[in-house]
């Protein structure tokens, strides 16, 4: 097998405002080429964390404490601020989570889009902006004129996310991080929104690790799930094998915490204490174990 | 490929006129901005369009009323002074310098300004504390007592009025646009030019400015308005430009002794000041109501 574009091995992450509560304990995954990786998990289970901590913008309270981040074999937590900047765009690119903060209220799209396709891409004012017209109809946006010429706020939010996609994949990374992509966006757009994505990803023949809190999306996207609870990987495998036959008792309450239309009576009742207490110890033991080591 | 309906660009109606058309719709960007444009062509074209030499006296020409009042005299519109000077001549002058210390002394000030707020905000740490403190010894100093000093300083002059009132109030623009900058940072924008890879200068300078600009227009405008009235305040007590040299402030400390005599010598530049400074301010909020992307909804 081919060696993966992504491996994070072991990283770990504190929160300095809290008292160095750990955010990430230790995870690792790997993205091979062409793969869509979910990562699933609740909130503050540490999916932002990761995604940002690969991109060099984790918020200035968080602090890695340990693990690397290696890109095509080079590690990017070692990287000098120059040389990831140089990856950043070029190789690994994201697509926000909000599209209507993701995108610069004050400035018009064509400026936005050919902006990185001239400094990351090294393109004339003229080929980026007619490559930024091919991309808009490759986003499926019937008059891209018109929305080149737009004002952030004149669009709706499925266009903006159509603008931010387009944005990510004209720059034609290896590695494409989707924090949330359609967190704020409703079904019908959700929907089509996850095709765009998927259908641009195999063309292109893209990485994507994608993050989402909404099992039904990973499910109709990702190839692969890692499933994370307190910073912690509780489970690691295919999506069908994740989904359907869950072996960590986490994800079996993740998945029965799933609304479904077909059982509505199911779901509303909450984690049951036992499983909470038990994944207390689990994780108690893995802070244990690695405090361990440090006072020896 | 897959095939599936494409998406429609617009949902919200026809597209919003540009920029340039919604300003030349706002009634007070045109009225305040057409005022500002015809002092600035009074103050280019001073000698053409002066109908008298500011500086010709005539003692049996003095303290001629204003046209339509009893003892008026042809061809003095406004009047003359205690030196018999047309007084209408010598307001066209007087734009010369209020325009000047205007634009320079409140463009200067925004650009330090602003400057020093753009880093303050953006970078952060040692930088920040360093203008914040600088900002705050500053705004310790009583402005006009420090106006004052300077001008007793570096001697009167026009340029000693530009620099007292470009040190003197660049710390309002960097106050300003250090709290604009750092909120605007925060943003996910900008976040997301940060994860694209971009420097910090183009993020700075390409990301955030634009989003600053509005609030820079606004202050910018509001600056120049005051700066009108600091020159004018300076011209009074006589620490602005030589005595030959006609401003509204001397003509409102030369009004003011004969006022009982002929108060339209005090009236006319009086009149002149306080409608340049509400048309800066004015033209101020209508630029910024129009600039807004945010509000332009």
């Amino acid at each position: 097998m081919n060696a993966p574009r992504l491996a994070v091995r072991d990283l770990s992450a504190v929160s300095l405002r809290d008292g160095n509560r750990p955010i990430l304990r230790g995870v690792s995954l790997s993205v091979d080429i062409g793969e869509v990786h979910g990562i699933v998990g609740e909130s503050g289970a540490g999916k932002s964390t990761l995604a940002k901590a690969i991109l060099g913008i984790i918020p200035s309270q968080v602090k890695l404490t340990g693990g690397s981040i290696e890109f095509e074999g080079r590690d990017l937590l070692t990287l000098s601020p120059r040389a990831l900047r140089a990856v950043l765009g070029r190789d690994i690119a994201l697509v926000p989570q909000d599209p209507s903060t993701a995108l610069n209220p004050s400035r018009r799209i064509d400026a936005q889009l050919t902006d990185g396709l001239r400094r990351k891409r090294g393109l004339s004012v003229r080929q980026a902006r007619r490559r930024a017209r091919a991309l808009l109809e490759e986003v499926q946006i019937r008059d891209p004129e018109r929305v080149l010429t737009s004002y952030p706020h004149q669009l709706s939010g499925g266009m903006r996310q159509r603008v931010l996609i387009a944005a990510a994949f004209g720059l034609e990374p290896k590695l494409v991080i989707a924090d949330e992509p359609t967190t704020a966006l409703d079904v019908t757009v959700q929907k089509q929104i996850l095709r765009l994505i998927r259908s641009l990803q195999e063309r292109h023949g893209t990485s994507v690790l994608f993050v989402s809190h909404d099992l039904g999306v990973v499910a109709k996207i990702c190839d692969r799930l890692t499933v994370l609870y307190m910073g912690r990987v509780m489970e690691q495998g295919s999506t069908a094998d994740v989904l359907t036959a869950p072996r960590h008792a986490y994800t079996k309450a993740l998945l029965a915490a799933n609304p479904r239309y077909d059982r509505p009576d199911t779901g509303l009742e909450p984690t049951s204490p036992e499983l909470i207490a038990a994944l207390r110890a689990e994780i108690a033991a893995f802070d244990a174990g690695v405090a361990e080591p440090r006072r020896g | 490929m897959k095939h599936w309906p494409p998406a429609s660009s617009t949902d919200r109606g026809p597209k919003p006129p540009s920029a340039a058309v919604r300003l030349l719709r706002d009634p007070k960007v045109v009225g305040a901005g057409g005022f500002i444009a015809l002092l600035i062509v009074l103050a280019i074209g001073a000698p053409l369009l002066a109908p008298k030499d500011p500086l010709a006296q005539s003692l049996a020409l003095a303290t001629v009323p204003p046209a339509g009042f009893p003892e008026a005299e042809p061809g003095y519109l406004f009047g003359t002074d205690g030196l018999g000077r047309d007084v209408l001549s010598r307001l066209i002058f007087g734009t010369r310098v209020s325009l000047t210390v205007a634009f320079v002394a409140a463009g200067l000030a925004c650009l330090i300004g602003s400057l020093l707020g753009l880093l303050a905000g953006f970078l952060r740490g040692a930088v920040e504390a360093l203008i914040s403190r600088l900002v705050d010894i500053w705004m310790a100093f009583p402005p006009v007592l420090l106006s004052i000093l300077l001008v007793a300083v570096l001697g009167t002059g026009l340029h000693s009025v530009i620099a007292a009132i470009v040190v003197i109030d660049w710390t309002r623009f960097c106050r300003v646009v250090r709290t604009e900058t750092m909120a605007q940072a925060q943003m996910d924008y900008v976040v997301a030019a940060r994860a694209i890879g971009f420097s910090r200068p183009a993020i700075l300078f390409r990301e955030i400015l634009p989003n600053v600009a509005p609030v820079l227009i606004v202050l910018l405008t509001l600056e120049m308005g005051i700066a009108v009235v600091v020159e004018a305040i300076l011209s009074f007590v006589g620490l602005s430009v030589s005595s030959d040299t006609p401003t509204w402030g001397g003509m409102i400390a030369e009004g003011r002794q004969i006022v009982h005599e002929a108060w339209w010598v005090l009236a006319a530049p009086l009149t002149a000041l306080f409608a340049t400074v509400v048309a800066f301010n004015q033209l101020g909020d209508g630029l910024a109501r129009s600039l807004d992307p945010v509000l332009r909804r």
